[in-house]
């Protein structure tokens, strides 16, 4: 747990440092995947970078709307360069449909992009296990284990270290799996699965969880939706891809 | 590859196995689940956001004493600051215009001087200089920044009215939007 690294008379955000690194790694895998699906890594990049932009303008246009009448009164301070007025949702909201915009004036094909990104999505993931680690974000609930870790008052499960080590396992499948690749969608509808199985396993050990209907942990209801949507979307992509033969 | 094609083409086969899958799933969550109020937060004191805010008793600039849980009911923006911190001077003219337009709703500033690594003249130089008006509290010995986990100068903690830190922005200076938003945030009734 380490949230700020001194570095001289620099006091700098780990945790935000680690997301960076992980964009950064991430979005230079592009080049070397797209031209596995026949893609342009530019056009990829560009889509990436939009999405990143569109990201954080949306995060930000979304904490001000909630706080309207703030905002009115001050509005050049739409531009201060502060994370914690960032509205997560609305961020990703405004990224998503960035990119499907972009995506679709471009030609671009869904499930083979969505392939050629998976393993920068997979490397993401890790990044943001390291920076919870960082930060003590995503915090376990306690326990008296021999491995739990002193955190915010009690001894606690590790979650930060199981996030990042399952992340680490599932950026080894998905690479191991795209070299084996059987239709398009294959590689992220799988990484997807995985991810949203891994959430729902270790959201069990979390002491942060949002509670809902009476005693069930929201995050594990949505991987639980995620996971079935994947398992039903690869089997339909697969018997899409034998009908209109076996490299379709 | 081939054959976990055949599978994932076989509708039967795949049904079942998802069927598998998902039904594992239910039940991990069914053994999860916690009862409404087995999550920590809100209630183990610790400097972090939906955590119970650290509490202190401190004397203040012009010798009163203040104590963090005594405001319970009130929204409190705790800041930790000092004379020599630059982005500290910068933002303190912007918390104290929220102060006067806040504290008819309930809200408390409390601008925990960092006493201990700054001068007691100099900060009470700097408080009349900028004519602040809110409590002053002194941390001589350190030991609220300790508890607090004070790694960088100014961090501010918003605290609603039931002593829950609902966010932590870590050095400065905050822009006025910032101050004001974690302001309303604070003061609304409910959760």
């Amino acid at each position: 747990m380490l949230p700020i690294l001194q570095v001289g008379p620099l006091a700098i955000q780990f945790p935000g440092l680690l997301l960076l690194a992980g964009v950064w790694i991430g979005t230079s895998l592009i080049d070397r995947e797209a031209p596995r699906y026949k893609l342009s890594g530019a056009l990829l990049n560009n889509l990436v970078f939009l999405a990143l932009v569109a990201g954080i303008l949306g995060a930000r246009l979304g904490y001000a709307l909630r706080f309207f009448d703030v905002y009115l009164g001050n509005p050049l301070d739409l531009l201060s360069i502060n994370p914690n007025t960032l509205d997560v949702q609305a961020g990703l909201a405004a990224a998503f449909i960035a990119a499907l915009v972009y995506g679709a004036r471009k030609g671009l094909p869904l499930w083979p992009a969505l392939d050629a990104l998976t393993p920068s999505f997979a490397v993401l993931a890790i990044a943001i296990g390291l920076a919870h680690i960082a930060s003590g974000d995503a915090f376990g609930r306690a326990t008296d284990l021999p491995w739990a870790i002193e955190l915010w008052g009690e001894r606690r499960h590790p979650t930060q270290f199981y996030e990042t080590l399952l992340a680490a396992g599932i950026l080894a499948a998905a690479l191991w799996l795209r070299r084996r690749t059987p239709f398009s969608g294959f590689v992220f509808l799988t990484w997807v699965a995985l991810s949203a199985a891994a959430r729902l396993l270790l959201e069990a050990f979390r002491g942060d969880s949002v509670i809902i209907l009476g005693g069930l942990r929201q995050a594990q209801l949505a991987g639980f939706l995620i996971l079935a949507s994947a398992l039903l979307m690869l089997h339909l992509l697969a018997r899409r891809a034998t009908v209109s033969g076996p490299n379709g | 590859m081939e054959r976990v094609n055949g599978w994932l083409i076989d509708r039967r086969r795949w049904s079942l196995l998802s069927g598998l899958i998902l039904a594992a799933s239910l039940g991990w969550i069914w053994a999860s689940a916690v009862p409404a109020d087995a999550t920590t937060a809100g209630r183990i004191p610790s400097p972090r956001e939906g955590f119970l805010a650290p509490d202190f008793s401190l004397e203040t600039l012009d010798g009163s004493m203040v104590t963090l849980a005594d405001l319970r009911g009130q929204g409190v923006v705790v800041n930790l600051w000092a004379s020599w911190c630059p982005p500290c001077r910068a933002e303190m003219p912007a918390l104290q215009r929220a102060w006067e337009d806040y504290q008819d709703r309930g809200l408390v500033i409390l601008a925990v001087n960092t006493t201990f690594q700054d001068s007691l003249p100099a900060a009470a130089a700097f408080v009349a200089e900028h004519n602040l008006t809110f409590p002053i509290p002194l941390d001589r010995s350190g030991s609220v920044s300790n508890r607090y986990l004070l790694r960088a100068l100014p961090s501010t903690y918003f605290v609603d009215r039931e002593g829950v830190i609902r966010q932590v922005v870590v050095g400065g200076p905050m822009s006025e939007a910032t101050i004001r938003a974690g302001i309303e945030e604070i003061l609304q009734d409910t959760r």
